[in-house]
C-alpha cells in the first residue's frame, strides 16, 4: 500500500498541456522533521487538489527499543525507561511499571505512597495538558498562549523538582511506594502552585476558548465519531471529546482514585474544537483533584511512604495487565515474569500509538490546512507511539 | 534512491565501514572563509562578534530533550537574550542546530541531510545523553549512539534531559569557541575532521538485506 502510494508520484505530469487531461494523485509527504507534526511523526498525505485523498501515518522514526531494553534491565532500572517513552507524562509511565511489579509481588503499598502518589500523578497529568494548551495554539498560528503555559509549567515543574530532582523525568516511583518521604513544607508550595495555574486558567479561557479565529479553524473539523474511537480503540481527552464517557480513574479505580470523585470531562461534538475543550476542563479538574490529595496527605498520619524491599528483586513466575489513565489515554503494562530479576516480556500499550491510527480515517477528505489543526488536536507524543 | 542491497552471502562483501575517516563533504566550504585569512585581526573580531550573537537556530527536536529546549526558549529562560533566534524557518535560514532527543537509525539520514543543507558556517550543539552518546538507550539496537557518528558536533550538552541553564551554558560555550576561531582556519585545513564520515547512502543500508517488497519509500 505504501508502495503504491508513493509508486504513483512518477505517474504525475505537471504543466499546462503535459500529458493527458487525467489527473493524477500528487503525494505530500509530512517530516519526519516538519514543524507542524511536533515530532518526528510522518504522514504520507496522497491529494487530490487541496483535498486529502489518504492519509498515511509512517512511524517508527523514534523507536528506541524501550521494551526489548526492559528484557535487559532488572525491575527497578526499568523504571528509568518506562518514563522516558511519553516525555510529557514520565510520572504516570512509571506509575505504572511500578503498580505491575507491586501486583505480581503483591506488594501492600502504604497509605502515604498511595496518596502522594495520586497528587504526583494529577500534577503531572496538568503538567502534560498545558504543554498542549500551548502547543496547539501556536500550530494554529497564535504564539502567545505557549509563553503563558510554559511559565506555568515553570512553576509546576519547580515543585516536582523539588521533590524528586527532575524537570522532566522525576525517577520517583520506586517498587513499593517512593523513593522519599516528602519535605517539611512541600505541600503548602503544591497548594501554591496550584493556585497559580489556578489564576492563569480565566486567561487561557479568554485567549483561545473565546477566540474567533480558533474557533473557525477547529469547530466542525476533524469530526470523530465515537464508533470510530470505539473501533480502533482510542482513549483519553480525544475519545471523551467524541463522548465516550470512559476515565480509568473513575470506572476503574486504581490508587486513591477510588475514594476520590472524579470528575470526567467529556464533550459531544468529537472536533478539533471539543477536544481542545476537553483538555482545558481537564486541568481544572485536576487541580482540584491534586488539592484534595495534598489536603488528604496532610491529614494523614506519619507513616512510612515506600516498602523495604530485598537487593534483588524477583517478580514471581506469571503474567498481570495493569493499565492506567494516562494524560494522553490508557496505558497498559503487560509483565510477564519467569521468576527471574528482569522481566521475560512488558509490553507497552500506549495512548498515543491508537490515538494517531484515527488519522487514516479522520484525514481523508479534510484540507491540508486542516490536517494541521487535527494533528495537533490528537495529542500525542511521538516516543509514545514508537516506543 | 537505489539502496545497494547488502545481501548475505553475496559475491562482493561490502566493506564494513565504508571510507572509515575522510572530510565531510561540505559543499562550497572551501570558498567560506578564504578572504577572512586575507582580513586583519580588527575586522575578524567584528565578523565573529556579529556571528556569535545572531545564532538563528534550528531545533532538531526529537525526543524529551526537546521540551527542554522549548522551555529554554520560552521566558524563563530565554535564550534570545543571548542572540540565539529561534525563528529559522528551516535548516536553510540556520547557523545552529540543535539535536535535541535520541537520534535512531531511522531518523539518522534525515539528520544529515537536513545538516547538509544548512549554510556554511554552521554549528551543531548535541544537547542530552541520547544525542551525545546513545544515552539512557546505549544498548538499544535502533538507536544511534551519538549524533557525532553523523554530523560532527561543536558543543556537547549532557543530562537526561540537561536542564535549560545547561542549554544557557552550551551556548555561551558555543559563542567562545565562535569568537575565537577563524573561518579560514576552519575550512582551510581541510583535513579530517573529527568524525567518521559515512556516505548518507550508507545511513539508508538496511540493517539486514534489502526487503524488495516491503520496501520505504525514500526520505521526499
Amino acid at each position: 500500500m505504501e508502495k503504491t502510494a508513493v509508486g504513483s508520484l512518477s505517474q504525475l505530469t505537471v504543466g499546462v498541456g503535459a500529458g493527458d487531461m487525467a489527473t493524477a494523485d500528487m503525494v505530500l509527504n509530512i517530516g519526519p522533521q516538519h514543524p507542524a507534526t511536533h515530532g518526528v511523526l510522518r504522514i504520507a498525505l496522497t491529494l487530490d487538489g487541496e483535498r486529502i485523498v489518504r492519509a498515511q501515518p509512517i512511524i517508527g522514526y523514534m523507536h528506541r527499543g524501550a521494551e526489548k531494553l526492559f528484557e535487559a534491565r532488572d525491575y527497578r532500572q526499568i523504571l528509568v525507561l518506562a518514563n522516558r517513552h511519553d516525555w510529557l507524562s514520565a510520572f504516570s509511565n512509571e506509575l505504572g511499571v511500578a503498580m505491575a511489579v507491586e501486583r505480581m509481588l503483591g506488594l501492600e503499598v502504604p497509605a502515604r505512597a498511595i496518596w502522594a502518589r495520586t497528587l504526583l500523578a494529577e500534577l503531572n497529568r496538568v503538567l502534560n495538558h498545558l504543554m498542549f494548551l500551548g502547543a496547539y495554539p501556536l500550530e494554529m498560528g497564535a504564539i502567545t498562549p505557549i509563553f503563558y503555559a510554559f511559565t506555568e509549567r515553570e512553576v509546576l515543574q519547580a515543585v516536582m523538582e523539588e521533590i524528586s530532582g527532575g524537570r522532566v523525568h522525576y525517577m520517583f516511583n520506586r517498587i513499593g511506594g517512593l523513593k522519599e518521604d516528602l519535605p517539611a513544607g512541600w505541600l503548602d508550595r503544591v497548594d501554591d502552585a496550584i493556585a497559580a495555574v489556578r489564576r492563569r486558567l480565566p486567561d487561557f479561557d479568554r485567549l483561545i476558548r473565546g477566540n474567533e479565529i480558533f474557533q473557525a479553524r477547529t469547530r466542525g473539523v476533524g469530526v470523530l465519531a465515537a464508533e470510530t474511537v470505539l473501533a480502533y480503540g482510542a482513549s483519553g481527552p480525544v475519545a471523551r471529546a467524541s463522548g465516550v464517557d470512559f476515565d480509568l480513574r473513575r470506572d476503574e479505580p486504581y490508587l486513591a482514585y477510588a475514594e476520590l470523585d472524579v470528575p470526567v470531562v467529556t464533550r459531544s461534538d468529537g472536533d478539533c474544537y471539543a477536544r481542545f475543550e476537553v483538555l482545558l476542563d481537564q486541568v481544572a479538574a485536576s487541580l482540584g483533584l491534586a488539592g484534595t490529595c495534598a489536603q488528604r496527605l496532610r491529614d494523614l498520619p506519619p507513616g512510612p511512604i515506600n516498602v523495604r524491599l530485598p537487593k534483588i528483586v524477583k517478580a514471581p513466575e506469571g503474567e498481570t495487565y495493569t493499565w492506567t489513565e494516562n494524560p494522553l489515554g490508557i496505558n497498559g503494562y503487560y509483565l510477564v515474569s519467569r521468576g527471574e530479576r528482569t522481566p521475560w516480556r512488558l509490553k507497552l500499550r500506549t495512548a498515543s500509538f491508537s490515538n494517531i491510527q484515527v488519522l487514516g480515517e479522520l484525514l481523508p477528505g479534510c484540507l491540508v490546512p486542516d490536517m494541521v489543526a487535527i494533528l495537533g488536536s490528537m495529542f500525542f507524543v511521538v516516543g509514545d507511539i514508537d516506543k | 534512491m537505489n539502496i545497494p542491497p547488502l545481501a548475505a552471502g553475496s559475491a562482493e562483501p561490502a566493506p564494513a565501514h565504508p571510507l572509515p575517516f575522510l572530510p565531510l563533504p561540505t559543499a562550497g566550504a572551501q570558498g567560506v572563509g578564504a578572504l577572512t585569512r586575507a582580513v586583519p585581526a580588527p575586522i575578524k573580531f567584528v565578523l565573529n562578534w556579529g556571528r556569535r550573537y545572531s545564532l538563528w537556530v534550528f531545533n532538531f527536536g526529537l525526543a524529551c530533550c526537546a521540551i527542554e529546549f522549548i522551555a529554554t526558549s520560552m521566558s524563563r529562560h530565554d535564550f534570545i537574550r543571548l542572540g540565539v533566534i529561534p525563528f529559522a524557518p528551516g535548516p536553510r535560514q540556520a547557523d545552529l542546530m540543535v539535536v535535541s532527543g535520541t537520534v535512531t537509525d531511522k531518523m539518522a539520514p534525515a539528520v544529515r541531510r537536513l545538516y547538509e543543507q544548512m549554510p556554511e558556517p554552521k554549528y551543531v550543539i548535541s544537547f542530552g545523553a541520547c544525542s551525545n552518546c546513545g544515552g539512557p538507550y546505549w544498548d538499544s539496537y535502533c538507536v544511534t549512539k551519538g549524533v557525532d557518528q553523523i554530523v560532527p558536533v561543536d558543543v556537547y550538552v549532557p543530562g537526561c534531559p540537561p536542564r535549560p541553564e545547561a542549554l544557557l551554558h552550551g551556548i555561551l560555550t558555543l559563542q567562545q569557541k565562535i569568537a575565537r576561531e577563524s573561518l579560514g582556519d576552519r575550512y582551510a585545513a581541510a583535513g579530517p575532521r573529527p568524525i567518521r564520515s559515512v556516505p548518507a547512502a550508507a545511513l539508508q543500508r538496511p540493517l539486514l538485506r534489502a526487503d524488495p517488497v516491503g520496501e520505504e519509500p525514500d526520505d521526499g
